[in-house]
């Protein structure tokens, strides 16, 4: 599908600050596109307003997915609909287990889906094979969610709850960093093995290293709230060698 | 005294001067209003032995002296106690041998509560005692129970047919003048629950009583005594859902346990009394007594108990630590929407050595409620090596609720330790969103986050109590985010 996901002219402030400016963006169905930029300049911003979160004020543009206007619909309808968020700093949720947290979730996309619910046995079966792809222990499923997991676990996490719900629209607001050298290479592996013709992903990165296992088809660079340019993998080779500074003085 | 076993009848009682109503006598209902002519009514209606008038008698004089508690941080309109009846039947009065007898309208308020009778006796062996208003209309499994020597029937049966048993044990737990409401109960009580487990024997099923408010106008005053003879294991639960109704009702029930010598009773509860509507309208009153003894060295009390419903909740189940060794637990959610109103805790008094006891209470707030936690832990001198573990942990979804804990701690021995810990939060925006990005919806991410934050107590509870819980919290729960 063209354009299936379509920002057009969108501004966002908060609390009086502009934040994203004027900001196009149009990604196709299958494709994967990374967006590099440096600290603060609106990525996680984008990311959440993607995602439904309040608290934004949107001052100009739409945004649409599948066709639809997304703005209209709740952060869990968004999530129903394909929109995933594996978030930059997850949170914790005491009492509630891992595993339980993601068979409540999964259970909610198969309800709004019209599915039936899955069974127990081929629950445990996909989860357990999910959870050995990206080296993530029994012991970890049992814990309760996030609390007092690592930085690493945390991202891992993330990236498990990603390849249980099977988004058609996943947004990577930096999954890779926190991770080490071996985890990283796990996870990235892992999160290129759910590419397909059927889902995009949206990759927020600050490191090229990431795209050489993800490879994108576009790369866009983000500075100030605005897409300035977007190119090839070869862009984010430059931005690893040379920064942001040929961009910041665009 | 020798005639413990002396009945009465409705003869002794058919002389109209002293009853004043003797028309009334075959009616279903008592008269409205409160006077010694209705206690005699209700002691006559049940057979009772004449002693057990007696203490009745005795409980309604001193009732009449005292004045009810205002201590607590409830605030209701006076009760006109002379506006309400003390005494209902249902309409079929015979003996009911199998739950085929029961009124098919009754059977269907339980399914549509969700508490299938008929289901329950397939059931992995759950015993059901239903109270139906103030009477008992269908209890099974009570064979079963027997060939363990285990007695499991309603409190008037009891009366009937073990009268020792309660002569010996009523009122020695919670004193039918320990407080208003106790000795209110102690005139009044309608009918209950009974409990003996024999020497040495662990009751071979949960046992299970579900509570119900039927008829309108109405008070309820259960009267439950569960004794666990030496070294004997038994686990009670009770559960109670009332339907929608308009005005105020008072329920003072009156809970005792008992645990002999190496004995352990589990009393799990979920109480869900109609907390009345939005704007706080109507609902049930729950003022409780409930008082468990560890009469005997080495037992064992745990009370968990989840209270959702109610427009006033008044409760403070408590463990008498007698006996040395001996160890009592409280664990409890108390959750409060709308209107409601909650002071409960708990008491632990530490009598024997090397008592323990442990306190785990989670509140939840909403809507305009206010949720207090009032717990007293009490060492006396003679406690030697015991100690107390507190945490009372609260939650609040709403700006316009509140939540108050409030501990009382006596420690007069000095080799024995009292540790308190207490909890205030809200649930965060950002864990909100976070079960809401991944699909759940607004009240399904409150519940969920509610869940976790009282898992502590309700892995207390047994398992097929602790999904109804669940699901009862959820409810309860619905709308409250704002
Ligand atoms: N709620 C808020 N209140 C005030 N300022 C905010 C708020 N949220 C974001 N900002 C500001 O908006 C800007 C963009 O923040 P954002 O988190 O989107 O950056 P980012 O591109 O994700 O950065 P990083 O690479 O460090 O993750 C920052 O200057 C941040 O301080
Ligand atoms: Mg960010």
């Amino acid at each position: 599908m063209k354009n299936f996901l379509k920002i057009k002219d969108l501004s966002i402030s908060v609390e009086d600050k502009c934040i994203i400016k004027n900001l196009n963006l149009n990604i196709n169905k299958g494709e994967v596109h990374a967006l590099m930029g440096p600290n603060g300049c609106g990525k996680s911003t984008l990311s959440n307003v993607l995602a439904g979160k309040e608290g934004y004020n949107i001052t100009n543009g739409k945004i649409s997915f599948s066709g639809e206007n997304l703005l209209k619909f709740s952060p869990d309808e968004r999530a129903n609909k394909g929109i995933f968020l594996a978030f930059q700093y997850p949170v914790e949720i005491p009492g509630v287990t891992n595993i339980n947290f993601i068979k409540t979730a999964l259970e909610s996309n198969r309800q709004y889906n019209g599915l039936d619910p899955i069974k127990p046995g081929d629950f445990l079966k996909l989860i357990k094979e999910k959870s050995k792809l990206l080296g993530i222990s029994d012991e970890n499923l049992k814990r309760q969610l996030n609390v007092g997991f690592s930085g690493g676990e945390k991202k891992r996490n993330e990236a498990l709850q990603l390849m249980m719900l099977e988004p058609s629209l996943a947004i990577l607001d930096e999954t890779d960093s926190g991770l080490d050298v071996d985890a990283f290479k796990i996870v990235a592996d892992a999160v290129n093995s759910t590419r397909s013709k059927k889902n995009s992903m949206l990759i927020i990165t600050h490191y090229q290293r990431l795209l050489e296992r993800i490879q994108p088809d576009i790369v866009h660079v983000f500075i100030n709230g605005s897409i300035i340019e977007s190119g090839g993998p070869e862009l984010a080779e430059e931005i690893d060698k040379n920064g942001y500074e040929r961009f910041n003085n665009a | 005294m020798s005639d413990n076993q002396e009945k009465l009848t409705d003869k002794d009682f058919k002389d109209p001067y002293e009853y004043g109503f003797e028309t009334e006598i075959d009616s279903d209902f008592a008269p409205k209003g409160l006077n010694e002519e209705i206690v005699k009514f209700i002691s006559n209606k049940k057979n009772e032995p004449k002693w057990l008038l007696e203490w009745r008698l005795a409980a309604y004089k001193k009732w009449l002296t005292m004045k009810e508690p205002n201590w607590s941080s409830v605030r209701y309109p006076a009760i006109d106690y002379q506006d309400s009846y003390y005494y209902a039947a249902p309409k079929k009065t015979e003996k009911i041998e199998s739950l085929d007898d029961v009124d098919p309208k009754l059977l269907e308020t339980y399914n549509k509560l969700g508490i299938p009778l008929k289901e329950q006796e397939w059931l992995a062996g759950v015993a059901v005692d239903a109270v139906f208003d103030s009477v008992s209309v269908g209890t099974t499994f009570k064979e079963k129970l027997k060939e363990d020597g285990v007695i499991f029937c309603s409190f008037s049966e009891a009366v009937v047919e073990y009268p020792d048993l309660i002569r010996k044990y009523l009122g020695t737990v919670i004193p039918r003048t320990d407080n208003y409401f106790a000795a209110l109960n102690s005139a009044v009580f309608s009918d209950g629950s009974f409990v003996y487990i024999p020497p040495g024997v662990k009751c071979p099923m949960e046992l299970s009583t579900y509570f119900r408010i039927n008829a309108a106008g109405t008070g309820q005053f259960e009267r439950t005594l569960v004794i666990a003879d030496k070294d004997s294991y038994v686990s009670y639960l009770e559960g109670c859902t009332a339907p929608m109704r308009d005005e105020h009702q008072l329920h003072a029930a009156v809970v005792e346990l008992v645990a002999l010598e190496g004995a352990e009773i589990k009393y799990s509860t979920v109480q869900n009394w109609y907390p009345g509507d939005e704007n706080g309208k109507g609902g049930v009153y729950n003022f409780v007594t409930k008082r468990g003894d560890c009469r005997g060295n080495n037992s064992k009390i745990s009370w968990t108990q989840v209270e959702t419903g109610s427009a006033i909740t008044w409760k403070y189940p408590s463990c008498v630590l007698k006996g040395d060794n001996s160890s009592g637990e409280f664990y409890s959610i108390a959750v409060s929407n709308n209107y409601q109103q909650v002071d409960s805790g708990t008491k632990m008094i530490h009598l024997g050595k090397n008592t323990s006891s442990r306190i785990i209470s989670k509140g939840i707030s909403t809507g305009n409620s206010s949720n207090t936690y009032r717990g007293l832990v009490s060492i006396h001198p003679k406690s030697k090596n015991s100690r107390n573990f507190t945490q009372c942990d609260s939650l609040l979804l709403t700006d316009s609720c509140s939540a108050n804990t409030i501990p009382y701690i006596q420690s007069k021995n000095i080799n024995s330790i009292v540790e308190h810990e207490a909890t205030s939060s809200k649930i965060s925006d950002d864990q909100l969103f976070y079960c809401r990005q991944r699909g759940l919806n607004e009240e399904e991410a409150v519940s969920l986050i509610v869940n976790g934050f009282c898992k502590d107590v309700l892995q207390k509870l047994p398992m097929e109590f602790a999904v109804e819980a669940q699901r009862l919290l959820s409810v309860s729960l619905e709308g409250s985010v704002g």
